[in-house]
């Protein structure tokens, strides 16, 4: 092999490299057919990349990924919203609006067990009882909660009683609407109205 | 494929990490062989390959998103790998002898579960002689057979990943190659 020019084995390995010239392939080809040993040289070096390409391909172990995950830096609890977010648009469109609304509602509806009325020199409670005694005559609205309602004068607006029940003498009088709510989605469905309501009359303040 | 990997990427710098799952499916085969055939040890490729997507994540907004993340994250992987090499004691080897027994080697610790065919024994011992003289190369040469062989990355790929010029890649190639051709000239 010492007789052999050296450039044989830099050509051995531009073929390999698949980046020998033409000229260069056929020189190499020349001296492998009249040279024993470099023969021998090329053909060990093509067993070898043979041998190496062999190797099988192995895979990842199971649960990689997951391992990798759980060793990640927490990520910010912003990416996390606005990914459930992207994925559920109108749902978390819902889920905001409700937490909202029953937010301000219930806050509302439980507000307390305890009696509470529409503030008026009229009016009378006795026990658990709001009563309008008669002759008296309420001027506007008149709302009470968890309380019973006895109206024995009159009420110049509409009454409601909400968990609690409303009774009527003979005598009395009321000029509005009269409304009994009890459960919690009464009370929702109440506030909604008269908040659409106080809307309206807004608006239709506007107009005159 | 590589548009994808894009999208994952920016979704990944918004802050969501269930992209960088995505990511590593991909490519933990590909990052772990790597891994093996530098490290030729499957607890040491697996520790390295996890730290290797590790990095990933957390650099990954200094990945220029115009290139190939492939070569941007192999170039992570093996960086890790050569000082791994680098650090490790020298190692005791399966079929060194084990001290206080006669001629017993760890081949014989190691045990099997079943018996294996012939040829599959034959195929495995030749996998196992194989891969123990890729290990024994210098880590310069090391990378680059691997990246070449194994991957079939390539020199202009390879120049990128490990940040040398293509001349410097293919001498390194050459040597290897000359090394490994007297390692395995007796299989």
């Amino acid at each position: 092999m010492n007789t052999c020019p050296e450039n044989i084995v830099l050509m051995m390995h531009d073929y390999l490299d698949e980046e020998i010239s033409q000229e260069h392939e056929k020189e190499l080809k020349t001296h492998l057919q009249s040279c024993e040993a470099c023969k021998t040289h090329f053909h060990e070096l093509k067993k070898t990349v043979a041998l190496v390409q062999s190797t099988s391909h192995i895979q990842a172990p199971d649960n990689f990924t997951q391992n990798v995950m759980a060793k990640l830096p927490k990520e910010k609890k912003k990416a996390g919203m606005n990914r459930w977010f992207n994925r559920h648009p109108l749902l978390a469109a819902a889920a905001v609006f409700f937490i909202l609304m029953s937010g301000s509602l219930m806050t509302n509806w439980n507000g307390g067990d305890e009696l509470s009325f529409t503030q008026s020199d009229q009016v009378v409670v006795e026990g658990n009882t709001v009563v309008v005694p008669e002759g008296e005559t309420v001027q506007g609205d008149l709302i009470v909660r968890n309380g019973d309602l006895r109206i024995e004068g009159t009420v110049e607006g509409n009454v409601t009683v909400v968990n609690g029940q409303q009774f009527m003498a003979g005598a009395g009088g009321v000029t509005g609407e009269i409304e009994e709510v009890d459960q919690a989605f009464e009370w929702l469905w109440y506030s909604i109205k008269s908040a659409a309501k106080e809307l309206g009359s807004f608006t239709s303040n506007d107009d005159e | 494929m590589e548009s994808i990997v894009k999208k994952r990427i920016q979704q990944v710098r918004k802050g969501d990490q269930d992209a960088f799952g995505e990511i590593v499916e991909l490519f933990k085969d590909r990052v772990y062989h790597v891994c093996f055939r530098m490290l030729g040890n499957r607890h040491e490729a697996e520790d390295i390959a996890q730290e290797a997507f590790i990095r990933a994540y957390t650099n990954i907004h200094t990945f220029d998103i115009d290139r190939k993340f492939s070569t941007w994250l192999f170039r992570i992987a093996t960086n890790l790998c050569i000082d791994r090499i680098r650090k490790k004691k020298p190692d005791y080897y399966l079929d060194a002898e084990v001290s206080g027994t006669d001629g017993l080697t760890m081949y014989s610790q190691v045990e099997t579960d079943d018996p294996l065919p012939e040829e599959e024994v034959e195929s495995m011992e030749l996998q196992e002689s194989i891969q123990k003289e890729i290990s024994r190369l210098p880590d310069k040469y090391r990378s680059v057979i691997v990246l070449k062989y194994i991957e079939e990355l390539s020199l202009k790929e390879i120049s990128e990943i490990l940040e040398l010029p293509i001349g410097t890649v293919k001498t390194r190639i050459h040597r290897g190659r000359e090394a490994l051709r007297k390692q395995l000239r007796s299989i």
